[in-house]
């Protein structure tokens, strides 16, 4: 049986007085790939905002490894970030530096490597992801898709035990979204990395997801947990079987 | 149905059914053609007894939105007023649109969390603002202190190659700013003074005004206002801007401090520089002074060594710390507009329009209130 590397307990999340979604429950087993879907404005993204600790939920928890995330000292918050790589829905990469400098960051922060050495890294995380030779770049001199990827490499180099992605695809063509989920899967069975992924591309939650959970926007809390393939065919609720098959409900619902 | 010639759109309600009314419409329904009001049709529905409207389109020339606007204003009141709605001899284009249009309610706005004007000027209100605004400032201000001492103790993730961008930024990045402002301040001073000096014979006394309202006053002041303009506002748009993409997100959870890695670094940078532009912009005010004087008849070396009796360590010292003030108060100002900005461009807008407002109004405030307490101490 697996064992639960992420636990979301009783989770319930509101911006001031504005219920975002309540009484979330769920498990994100270690080396899964994990897909947090749901329709526009559900509250995918503030859940894994409030995943990654940007935000405070109203109630409840969220364990790492057992560890509770919100109760935890800064000290010890920091050590369990030091293991997370997280890309941004923009890639969140800094515009200010180079992308050599970018994956460069958390090495020069957290290791004790020599210049030499984050150099020769660097070359290899940037490779992984086909992006050597651009170290000298900015990220406003290439495309949306190596962004992302550029984004990637510097969540992957200090070779992180979660991967978080805010909408990886979006914005991508399917050339390029079909390559970034190759390379998420190739990265995940390499590492063992258990990956966390807010999207609503059909194409790459049924070629990657081991496992996700759905969040409903109208009754404000999650309502299918599984295999989306399963979820997909099998699931006793309507709207998720919808929302997989990509079926317009008519008329065009009001909660999207 | 198209027409050759435009008719005016109308409608007639036949209200002879005691169960249901009828609607015709006629004419052309197109943009650019009279506009028929839907109010004056409210007012006629609201009189009506039946339980169904039906609207005919039998009549119906040429149409566009402005027809479907209309409908859909109908749908909607008669959904309001629970009468049944119905529409016949429509094109199938049309009945299409509406129910495309009519599938969801229109949206019930709850609280709006923009007060109206009067409510903004309640006293309460703006007191809680003011309360709010304060306490937002002592937190940034306790957690600047807190990031300022790690720095200290060598923890901190501030980056010296930051430091040194940012002094480059505020220091010789500014210097011609700071020269022409400075030299058109020093005229300024000495203009005002030669004017009323004259008149006593005393326009030699000239230097003495501008060498101690640079070195006490204006260096510091004037430098600051141009750096909150400068500076401040860059600040509070590039941590804006970085908010909009992410940027501050993915260091706070790469485990870095916004606050050691973007703020430290742009404060130290303008608590360095402030002091070294007042020194350079004290120096050419007196240029500046001093070429208006020799416009008078006072040569150079008079009104060096007029200038150079007035010089003394009590007015410089105090033009430069004011200007360590100044230069914090403008960097805390931008960077806590930049730190809290939204994340969209209007947002951005607003934290650089912030800063600058801010720190301007803090420079203002410090300047009356140092030279009190320097007055009360001699100094």
């Amino acid at each position: 049986m697996s064992e639960a590397h992420i636990t979301v307990n009783n989770l319930t999340m509101a911006y001031g007085t504005r219920l975002i979604q309540k009484d979330l429950n769920f498990d994100i087993n270690r080396g899964d790939i994990f897909v947090i879907m749901g329709g526009s404005g559900c509250g995918k993204s503030t859940l894994l905002k409030h995943m990654l600790g940007l935000l405070s939920p109203a109630a409840g928890d969220i364990s790492y490894a057992g560890r509770s995330f919100f109760t935890a000292s800064d000290e010890e918050r920091e050590v369990m970030r030091r293991g997370w790589g997280i890309t941004y829905q923009s890639g969140g990469l800094f515009s200010a530096m180079t992308l050599a400098e970018n994956v460069e960051l958390p090495l020069q922060l957290y290791t004790r490597h020599s210049a030499a050495d984050r150099a020769d890294i660097i070359a290899y995380k940037l490779a992984l992801v086909g992006l050597d030779g651009y170290q000298n770049y900015y990220p406003s001199e290439i495309s949306g898709g190596m962004r992302k990827r550029a984004a990637l490499a510097r969540a992957i180099a200090l070779d992180p035990d979660i991967l978080f992605f805010d909408e990886p695809s979006a914005g991508l063509d399917p050339i390029s979204s079909s390559l970034l989920d190759q390379l998420i899967v190739q990265l995940q069975q390499s590492t063992g990395a258990t990956v966390v992924m807010v999207t609503h591309e059909l194409p790459s939650i049924f070629a990657i997801a081991t496992n996700s959970v759905y969040l409903d926007a109208v009754s404000k809390t999650m309502i299918a947990y599984g295999d989306p393939r399963t979820l997909r065919d099998h699931s006793d609720q309507p709207v998720v079987r919808q929302f997989l098959a990509r079926e317009a409900s008519a008329p065009i619902e009001e909660s999207l | 149905m198209k027409t050759m010639t435009p008719q005016p759109p109308g409608f007639d309600l036949l209200t002879d059914d005691r169960d249901s009314a009828v609607l015709v419409i006629s004419g052309d329904w197109v943009q650019g053609n009279t506009h028929r009001d839907f109010q004056i049709l409210k007012e006629d529905l609201c009189c009506i007894t039946a339980k169904e409207l039906v609207v005919d389109g039998e009549s119906l020339g040429d149409w566009d939105s402005v027809l479907m606007a209309f409908l859909l204003q109908c749908y909607n009141q008669c959904r309001d007023d629970n009468i049944r709605f119905a529409t016949r001899n429509f094109p199938a284009s049309a009945k299409q649109l509406l129910d495309v249009a009519s599938a969801v309610p229109p949206h019930e706005p709850g609280a709006s969390p923009a007060l109206p004007w009067y409510q903004s000027m309640d006293p309460g209100h703006l007191l809680r603002e003011v309360r709010d605004a304060a306490v937002g400032s002592l937190d940034f201000l306790g957690e600047l202190g807190i990031a300022l001492a790690r720095l200290v103790t060598g923890k901190a993730t501030t980056r010296f190659s930051d430091f040194r961008n940012f002094c480059y930024q505020a220091g010789p990045d500014a210097f011609a700013i700071i020269s022409l402002t400075s030299i058109l301040v020093g005229m300024i001073l000495a203009y005002l003074g030669a004017v009323q000096l004259q008149q006593f014979g005393a326009g030699i006394y000239v230097a003495d005004l501008v060498v101690i309202g640079m070195l006490r006053e204006m260096g510091a002041l004037m430098t600051a206002v141009v750096m909150a303009g400068r500076t401040g506002a860059a600040y509070a748009a590039q941590l804006g801007t970085m908010q909009t993409n992410e940027e501050i997100d993915a260091i706070t959870t790469m485990g870095i401090s916004p606050m050691e890695f973007l703020v430290v670094p742009r404060i130290l940078a303008l608590l360095v520089m402030m002091p070294l532009l007042t020194l350079y912009a004290n120096l050419l005010g007196m240029v500046g002074g001093g070429i208006v004087a020799g416009g008078m008849g006072i040569t150079p070396l008079m009104y060096i060594a007029q200038g150079e009796s007035a010089i003394s360590m009590a007015h410089l010292s105090v033009g430069l710390v004011k200007s360590v003030i100044f230069g914090m108060l403008i960097a805390v100002a931008g960077c806590r507009s930049g730190i809290n900005s939204g994340r969209s461009s209007a947002a951005v807008g607003q934290a650089a329009t912030e800063a600058v407002v801010t720190a301007v109004v803090y420079l203002i405030v410090a300047d009356a209130a140092i030279n009190i307490i320097f007055q009360q101490l001699n100094i």
